[in-house]
């Protein structure tokens, strides 16, 4: 080990969902590098990976490389198979001379989709292919599972962006190819190949595509609603059904078996108490909430 | 760089071959290569490859195994090594908890065939419930503790290690960590090498350890500190990086990488060992520069230790005592001990970033498991696993998760302590009922304690990556192995109430669940059905929501299956359900849960 060495190295940070493969992708990298001659480390994270989290890969080589991880803000190339991880990760690149790019294939986590309450809209990332673009020294975002489907396997969107990025760092396109073909299981050889070309052909037409659509918006939710659930005691015979198929978990059974409603808050008005109830002795009310600040503007005017 | 003189290690035969390998496979390439015969271990993220690669060298060569839990992993080392043969463990750092009983005897003990554990530590906790510092074990115990920087030293130092271990009759840690341990790069592998085998040493003041014996052993443990920090003094282990005698860093393990990534010409000192340290080297590097920094990840060992030897050093004030090292953080320590200039940046572009935390897969066996626990409303003791994901929303299910095995007890604590009237239930996997669930379940037939246990078996160790354990049928090489049968185990321990039940039959869950928690006594309740991804990943034809039915009460999204998400139909206001056909394996459980009958599968 000579730390004196020249300590010329790249960075690629490699970023995505688990079961997306960034892993593959990183692997190919550092081993063509190494093929190449260069001193390589590659990083990941292993664990949690396959659970649907963010996962991400760190290659860096060069003549010689110390560190295993990029040092924030030193990524040449950030490499995302998901529009919104691409976001998370997007402060490690070089604001300088970075190079982004991204899948606009969005992936929406359960997480985004938890709020039952009327008019909501499934959280995600909100900067649109353009705005990044502009922002960053040199970036292309494309449709690469989109690509990938036309060629017949989602899965290869992965290769495409490999395809793409190898545009930027120079290795002759058959190295890229022989190391593809050893790493990826001999049935998916030549979807890969065809993958990683149309990726490398992609940048020459390179455009700005639409932003990643998450979901169509709401129709106008109008005024806020507040859900008031009115239980008729005389009628409620404590069956419990109600009790055990609220989906907030917020009715209960008192002392006298009769539904009441302790956590009036948590109720998001979806109605299947009043539904399923045997004896109709739920009804819900959605009434409009007045929102204090607009009297406080009418009274000033 | 100014290597001192090498001390003629046995094993420095390398060939020239190169090849790029994680750290873990570094290690295992190192245990092979040292001519080790026997080893064991637990999977623990982020030491379970270490074993798994062990288990892919030849048989002849090399006994690999999972073992219950790491206690009795290192007693079977253990047992290899009295009897003569080198002998190898590796766990992760919490681990090393459970195994520390016998380590501390075996340090007095010392050691017949070389015998060496291979320890990795989670700084940042990526997959842990604590950053504890094997360092600190290591001192503890009075055993040598080896901290490679990348996966060409964890080859090398596990092969030392073996020597270090039988030269000074003594076990020795291999120290790794998360960084180390899943990081690849480029290694050159030597050739493995056939110590003599050994014989037993029958020698019962060594090797039984009672208080007449031990009191006679505990000096030369204290000695062999002084004899070992001397030996890394000669060993050609240290590297001494010249720079200008101005501002000196010491540094070891993966903190020097960082090191020599922000501070190229300093004059370093990177040791291969926190304990016991080369104190010879250390006393002519801190008197050839004229400040000295101590940069280590987590505890500041080698500082403290500096510090009472006299010398004037600092490490912690300037570097963070929690969490992973990075390259900025170590070059924020310079910056601040004043060795570098700060620096002028451009700030960096940025986005908004989403929420994505880890969650149970589609189709996972333990969901309903869940459901069928919040539906009777049970105060619940959680144990290690990924269902401690069902502890975040939606499932909220879990109430307590401690460290391995302790679910049970916590149960029963729970129950004796009487000041919840909700039913008192334990959930635990099938691997960590093994690793430490039965102990505690015998406890809880003995006091005749009031709880259930939910032991939900789905076949294999998932969290780490699916391993098999004795409960699979199969042994680390894939071959059948005897199989115990839970609920064999559990009548035979003396519990009355044991029932099976399949957990995708969500009418039959919910009912044993309620029947079980209203037992008054010891239930449990065996939830059986495998794990979606191992050792087969499970695809079935996908269900698909009935979209003209659906009423957007969104109660199948409270299983919090990654599969179920929103739709762009909108009812009443709600936004209906869409079910990714490209996740969905037909579990068929949101189909069960669905109050309108609105998920049908996808064939009809």
């Amino acid at each position: 080990m000579d730390a004196r060495a020249n300590r010329n190295v790249t960075n690629v940070l490699i970023v995505g969902v688990g079961g997306q493969g960034v892993v593959m992708v990183s692997k190919v990298l550092a081993l063509l590098c190494q093929q190449q001659g260069y001193d390589v480390k590659q990083s990941e994270v292993h664990g949690m990976a396959k659970r649907g989290g963010a996962v991400f890969g760190h290659v860096r080589y060069g003549d010689v490389v110390h560190s295993p991880t990029i040092p924030a803000g030193e990524a040449d190339i950030l490499v995302s198979l998901e529009w919104a991880e691409g976001m998370r990760w997007l402060d490690q690149l070089n604001p300088d001379t970075g190079i982004f790019i991204s899948d606009t294939h969005k992936i929406v986590p359960p997480f985004a989709c938890r709020n039952r309450r009327r008019g909501q809209v499934p959280v995600y990332s909100k900067e649109t292919p353009a705005e990044i673009l502009d922002e960053v020294a040199q970036g292309y975002a494309l449709d690469a599972a989109g690509i990938a489907t036309r060629l017949g396997n989602e899965r290869a969107a992965n290769t495409v962006l490999l395809g793409l990025m190898s545009t930027a760092l120079g290795f002759p396109e058959e190295a890229w190819l022989d190391v593809i073909c050893d790493f990826v299981p001999a049935k998916s050889v030549e979807i890969n190949k065809a993958a990683f070309l149309e990726g490398r052909e992609w940048v020459k037409t390179a455009s700005v595509p639409e932003a990643p659509v998450v979901a169509d918006p709401m129709p106008d939710p109008g005024p806020e609603f507040r859900n008031e659930l009115e239980i008729i005691p005389a009628w409620c015979k404590g069956c419990d059904i109600c009790v055990r198929m609220c989906p907030e978990k917020c009715l209960e059974l008192n002392a006298d078996q009769v539904v009441v409603i302790p956590r009036p808050d948590d109720c998001t008005g979806c109605r299947i108490c009043e539904w399923l109830c045997p004896d109709f002795a739920i009804k819900l009310h959605t009434v409009a909430v007045v929102q204090p600040h607009t009297d406080e503007i009418l009274a000033e005017v | 760089m100014d290597q001192l003189s090498g001390a003629g290690l046995s094993t420095a035969i390398q060939s020239d071959n190169t090849c790029a390998m994680m750290g873990n496979e570094a290690i295992a390439r190192g245990v092979w290569e040292a001519g080790a015969r026997v080893c064991a271990a637990y999977p623990g993220t982020p030491s379970t490859e270490i074993m798994e690669e062990i288990g892919t060298y030849p048989a002849e060569d090399v006994n690999a195994e999972w073992s219950s839990n790491e206690k009795t992993a290192l007693d079977i080392a253990i047992g290899a090594s009295f009897s003569g043969v080198r002998a190898f463990t590796s766990m992760k750092h919490v681990g090393l908890n459970v195994a520390s009983d016998s380590l501390m005897s075996q340090s007095y003990i010392g050691v017949n065939g070389g015998l060496v554990l291979g320890v990795c530590d989670d700084p940042g906790i990526h997959s842990s419930q604590n950053e504890q510092d094997t360092r600190l074990f290591a001192r503890f115990a009075g055993v040598p503790v080896l901290e490679p920087a990348d996966a060409q030293e964890a080859l090398d130092y596990t092969r030392i290690a073996f020597d270090l271990s039988e030269r000074f009759d003594t076990p020795v840690i291999v120290r790794s960590t998360t960084r180390i341990s899943h990081t690849r790069s480029t290694v050159r592998t030597g050739s493995r090498i056939e110590p003599k085998a050994g014989m037993f040493h029958d020698d019962i003041t060594k090797n039984v350890i009672i208080p007449t014996h031990a009191r006679l052993r505990h000096g030369p443990v204290l000695q062999r500190e002084a004899k070992i920090g001397a030996w890394f003094d000669q060993s050609g282990l240290v590297t001494w990086l010249r720079g200008s005698g101005t501002n000196g860093v010491i540094t070891v393990g993966p903190a020097a990488a960082y090191v020599m990534e922000v501070m190229p010409d300093a004059d370093v000192l990177k040791l291969p060992s926190s304990f016991p340290l080369a104190t010879g080297t250390l006393k002519k590097f801190i008197e050839s520069v004229e400040n000295v920094v101590v940069v280590e990840e987590l505890e500041p060992l080698v500082e403290e230790q500096l510090k009472v030897l006299g010398y004037k050093v600092e490490g912690k004030k300037y570097f963070p005592r929690e969490g992973e090292l990075s390259p900025q953080n170590v070059r924020e320590g310079f910056e601040k001990c004043g060795f570098l200039e700060p620096s002028n940046r451009t700030p960096p572009v940025s986005g908004e970033a989403i929420a994505r935390p880890p969650v149970l897969c589609a189709g996972c066996p333990h969901i309903s498991s869940y459901m069928a626990l919040n539906a009777v409303n049970a105060r619940v003791a959680g144990d290690i696993g990924c269902y401690t994901l069902a502890a975040i929303p939606p499932l909220h299910a879990i109430h307590t998760t401690v460290a391995m095995g302790c679910s049970i007890g916590n149960a029963v604590g729970m129950a004796r302590a009487g000041t919840d009237d909700r039913p008192a239930v334990a959930t635990i996997g099938d691997s960590t009922f093994l690793h430490s669930g039965i102990p505690p379940l015998i406890d809880a037939v003995y006091s005749n304690a009031n709880i259930t246990v939910l032991l939900l078996d789905n076949h294999i160790t998932a969290m780490t990556g699916g391993q098999d354990h004795a409960g699979t049928g199969r042994n680390l090489r894939g071959k059948e192995a005897p199989r115990v049968d839970f609920a064999e185990l559990c009548r035979s321990l003396g519990v009355k109430w044991v029932r099976e039940v399949d957990s995708y039959n969500i009418g039959a869950i919910h009912r044993d669940v309620r029947e079980a928690t209203e037992y008054k006594g010891v239930a449990v309740l065996i939830s059986n059905r495998p794990c979606v991804l191992d050792p087969a990943k499970i695809k079935g034809e996908p269900v698909q929501v009935r979209t003209e039915k659906c009423t957007a009460c969104q109660s199948c999204m409270n299983l919090g299956c990654p599969a179920i998400t929103w739709d762009d139909e909108i009812y009443d206001g709600h936004r209906k359900i869409f079910i990714d056909p490209a996740s969905c394996i037909g579990c068929s459980m949101c189909t069960q849960y669905c109050p309108v009958d609105g998920i049908r599968p996808l064939v009809n």
